[in-house]
Parts: structure tokens; C-alpha cells; sequence
């Protein structure tokens, strides 16, 4: 599972193409947009300043790269109270919320 | 009969004239005479905004914007009822008149804060700190900074979560990095006197004071179990009660942390948020044991006891978080299921139980029933709105 996952994830940063054609329809960003906020924002803090949660404004991103944030996202973080969200989430989404994190908070 | 008609026109003319010019002054002018017993306060999370609300009649008084980033805000009362503190997630400490419906003082006191406390005499507010970790304590009055008591263990600053007052000018928070419980005596303000208690498990994610400040729980995410501090025998330190409570098996993923606020002794019990487990955890008070565990819909994140200790409201993390399930304290069992919403943050009931307000972030409402026959009362719109407060709370120890 985090095997395949992890390919899957390299081949979305990997191939940008491939990233652009899977970005979620308006309906579906808007919903994520949404958990960004309020779900993973009730550990990282509503504008991403960081909570129980670690920052995930730009600067605190900036020397992490796409396949780790993206593994973080889908996989959890074992140890920490961060959860997978693999079940509520594609992998083409969870790159997309890298995307959106790294070009600052949503609104 | 014409002198009566006379007076009545005018006072019809007064009420008129009294209308027209005071509904447009109303948030700032002279506060009306009214008791403070009813009145509480609704946090609009993303809109940095808080609503005044009265139980009475159920309605909103006002609201006061511009208290910054409300994510995780929590609120506790001046022993007079008439000042709400906010405290907001990026450090902002703000002070409420409920009556006057304005902003009375603000300070930024830390980067990023989770919480604080009011102490027993109402002089000292403490606010407790992710960063830069710590708790800051400050005058109830004029928020000037009182006294700053860092948590740094080893060199390495920690966030501090479940801050409590607790009997004798005292307040008992938990170090979520280092798993410790320290007990600060503010008896005298400016020089706390500090009680660690090191090794209490790992990863407490909050903390409440029960049986009227006499004990001190700290919940722990890193491991399954509950540290508890029996604050009339502080030299006995802390034991772990539910240890293990999980046998082993691996928790499901946590979605919402859970909180410890609201967590109310009942019959003798204690009713706790088992962490990663569809679960409400029973402990009797006396011996400490689990009594029971009750299956409920999802991962329970508040667990609050209705003000008569019969029935304990429980809602759940996502994706339950649209379920509220009520537990019936003399069977032990959920005896009554609903849904008041799209994602149920919070509960509040007033003080003597004739009404919970539930607030539905994703519907844009609270929602006040009838905690005895489950029927909707009112519904009041708000925009995102997250904890519900009432003034109550300045009369209770302990959280």
C-alpha cells in the first residue's frame, strides 16, 4: 500500500501533465479547500500558522519536498497525532493541497 | 378619560422617539439594566467574530468582531458574569463587555495559543501556549502580564495544553512534548510557586479539574490511559487510571483530537472520549476502575454531562461529526440518537438544563432543544460557528 502510493505520488510530481489533467473539479476543490480549513486547520490552525500541528504556511514547506507532503497527507504520521487520510482523499488530491499550501493559506 | 388618553399618547410618542434614537446607539451607549445569569457567547471561528447571546428569550444581543483567528477559541467569565475572555488561536487575549457589547482590552500575548484559565478570585487570567510553549498569567483587569512561567524541559520549550484553575489561586496545565502535569500556585502573583509532575505518560492532549478542583486529569494521546492528580494529596503524585484501555489493539486514525471540557462526575462516574475508539469510557470515582464502555456512532470528541447528571450528550470526529448520541447514565446505554446539523462542534447547556445549544459549523447554526424531550426550540444563524459559553462558567472550578 505505502509502496504503491509512493510511486503513484512520485509519477503525479513526476509528471505535471498528469497532475493538471487530475486536478479535482470546481465542486470537489471547493470541498477540499473546506477540509483544508476546518478539519486539518483544528490541529494546524485555520490560516495554517500551526496548532498541536506543525505550520503549513509556505516558508514552513519550503525545504520539504512534494512526495514526503504528499505521503504525510495519505499516510499519516506515525508517532504524532497526525492521521492518514487516505480514505477520504486521491492521490492527484493530495498533491493538489501541496499545490494550494505552497501557494499560502486558502480562503 | 382624556387626561389618560393624553398620557398614553405620549408615551406612545416617547416609545417612538425612544426606539428611533436608541436602536442605533444601542452597542455603545450606556449599558441596559439587566442580570448577566443568561448571557453567553457564540464564536464565529473563521470570521473573528464572537455573538452575545441571552437564554431567556434565545436570541442574539449583538455580536463584537475583529478577535483575529478563532479556530480553537475558548472562553472563560469575569466572577461577575459581565466580561467574556476570548482566547483565540494566534495568541490574542480579549476581554468582552457583555453588557456594553464591546471590546474592552486585547492583548497579543504569545504566537499561538490553545486555551486558558480564570483563578478561583477572578483577579488572574492564564492563557496557555503552543508558542512559544508556557503560560503567561495577566490581570483580569487590564491584561498587563502578571507572570510568564515557561515550560522548557531539557532545553526544548513545550506546548502546553489543559489548563485548569483549580482551589487556592492555583492552576494545573499539562506539557504535551514532555508528558508532564505541573501544578502553579499564583497565591502570590508575581512569583508562582511551580509543582512538576514528570512522567505522566505520553502526549496528554488536555487536561479538566473534577469533583470541584480536587482532582486534575490529563488525557494522553501517545498512549491509552488517563494520568490523574489528587490535588488534596499532591505529595502522593500522579497514578494512571484506564491503563491500557485500548488491550492492545491498534486505535483507528483520530480525525479531531479529543477534549476533555465538559466532562462531568454523574452518579459517582466519570464519562471519558476513549482516544481512537468508538467508545465512551465509564470510571467510578471512588475506586478508579472502568466500570464500562459504552459503543457509541463514532470517536467521541466532547462527552458532556446534562447539568442533572442523568444523561451524558456525546458528539463525534469526522466523518460522524453530523451524529449526536445521548447516553442515559442510569442504564449505561445510548438511549437516544439525532443529527442537529452538519458538523456538531460544540454543546452548551444552560445552567439548570432546560436547554443545549449545538452549534453547526457547516449549516451556519445553532440549534437549542429541549434536552428532556429532544424537541428544537429555536435556531439562531451564525456564521461558522464553533464553541458555545455561557456565563455560568464563572461559578464552576476547574476548567
Amino acid at each position: 500500500m505505502a509502496y504503491a502510493g509512493r510511486v503513484a505520488a512520485l509519477m503525479v510530481c513526476a509528471l505535471p501533465a498528469v497532475a493538471l489533467a487530475a486536478e479535482p473539479a470546481g465542486d470537489r476543490r471547493q470541498e477540499l479547500v473546506h477540509l483544508l480549513r476546518h478539519d486539518c486547520g483544528s490541529c494546524h490552525g485555520l490560516t495554517m500558522k500551526g496548532g498541536l500541528g506543525p505550520p503549513l504556511l509556505p516558508e514552513a514547506l519550503a525545504g520539504k519536498d512534494d512526495e514526503m507532503l504528499i505521503e504525510a497527507i495519505l499516510d499519516g504520521r506515525p508517532g504524532t497525532p497526525m492521521p492518514p487520510w487516505r480514505p477520504q482523499l486521491t492521490e492527484s488530491e493530495a498533491a493538489w493541497l501541496v499545490d494550494v499550501l505552497r501557494a499560502g493559506p486558502p480562503q | 378619560m382624556r387626561a389618560p388618553a393624553r398620557v398614553l399618547v405620549l408615551f406612545l410618542l416617547g416609545l417612538v422617539l425612544g426606539l428611533a434614537f436608541g436602536a442605533g446607539s444601542a452597542a455603545s451607549a450606556e449599558p441596559e439594566l439587566r442580570g448577566t445569569g443568561d448571557l453567553g457567547v457564540i464564536i464565529e471561528r473563521a470570521s473573528g467574530r464572537i455573538q452575545i447571546v441571552e437564554t431567556s428569550g434565545m436570541t442574539a444581543l449583538g455580536s463584537v468582531d475583529g478577535l483575529g483567528d478563532l479556530s480553537h477559541a475558548s472562553v472563560v467569565f469575569s466572577r461577575d458574569g459581565r466580561y467574556a475572555y476570548v482566547f483565540g488561536r494566534d495568541g490574542g487575549l480579549s476581554k468582552i463587555d457583555l453588557l456594553a457589547r464591546r471590546l474592552d482590552a486585547r492583548v497579543v500575548q504569545g504566537g499561538n495559543a490553545i486555551g486558558g484559565a480564570i483563578s478561583q478570585d477572578g483577579g488572574l487570567v492564564a492563557v496557555s501556549n503552543y508558542e512559544p510553549g508556557g503560560v503567561k498569567v495577566f490581570d483580569a483587569g487590564d491584561l498587563a502580564l502578571v507572570a510568564d512561567i515557561p515550560a522548557i524541559i531539557d532545553g526544548q520549550p513545550s506546548k502546553v495544553v489543559g489548563l485548569v484553575d483549580l482551589p487556592g489561586q492555583a492552576f494545573a496545565f499539562a506539557l504535551y512534548d514532555a508528558g508532564e502535569i505541573w501544578l502553579a500556585d499564583l497565591s502570590e502573583p508575581k512569583a508562582p510557586k511551580v509543582r512538576r509532575y514528570p512522567g505522566i505518560g505520553t502526549l496528554p492532549y488536555d487536561g479538566i479539574g473534577i469533583d470541584q478542583g480536587r482532582y486534575y486529569l490529563a488525557g494522553l494521546f501517545g498512549e491509552d490511559g488517563v494520568a490523574l492528580l489528587d490535588a488534596w494529596r499532591p505529595d502522593a503524585g500522579v497514578r494512571r487510571i484506564l491503563d491500557g484501555y485500548g488491550k492492545g489493539e491498534e486505535p483507528l486514525p483520530v480525525y479531531k483530537m479529543p477534549h476533555l471540557e465538559g466532562v462531568a462526575v454523574a452518579s459517582g462516574m466519570l464519562f471519558l472520549p476513549a482516544v481512537g475508539r468508538h467508545e465512551v469510557l465509564v470510571v467510578d470515582t471512588r475506586t478508579w476502575e472502568e466500570v464500562a464502555r459504552i459503543p457509541v456512532a463514532g470517536q467521541p470528541v466532547f462527552t458532556v454531562a446534562r447539568p442533572d447528571g442523568r444523561q451524558i450528550w456525546v458528539n463525534f470526529a469526522h466523518p460522524d461529526n453530523a451524529t449526536l448520541q445521548v447516553i442515559d447514565v442510569a442504564s449505561l446505554a445510548v438511549a437516544h440518537g439525532f443529527s442537529p446539523g452538519k458538523a456538531v462542534m460544540h454543546l452548551e447547556f444552560t445552567p439548570k438544563g432546560d436547554q443545549v445549544w449545538i452549534s453547526a459549523r457547516d449549516d451556519d447554526a445553532v440549534r437549542v432543544y429541549d434536552p428532556h424531550s429532544f424537541r428544537l426550540l429555536k435556531e439562531l444563524p451564525a456564521e461558522k460557528p464553533s464553541g458555545i459559553f455561557f456565563t455560568a462558567r464563572a461559578q464552576r472550578i476547574g476548567s
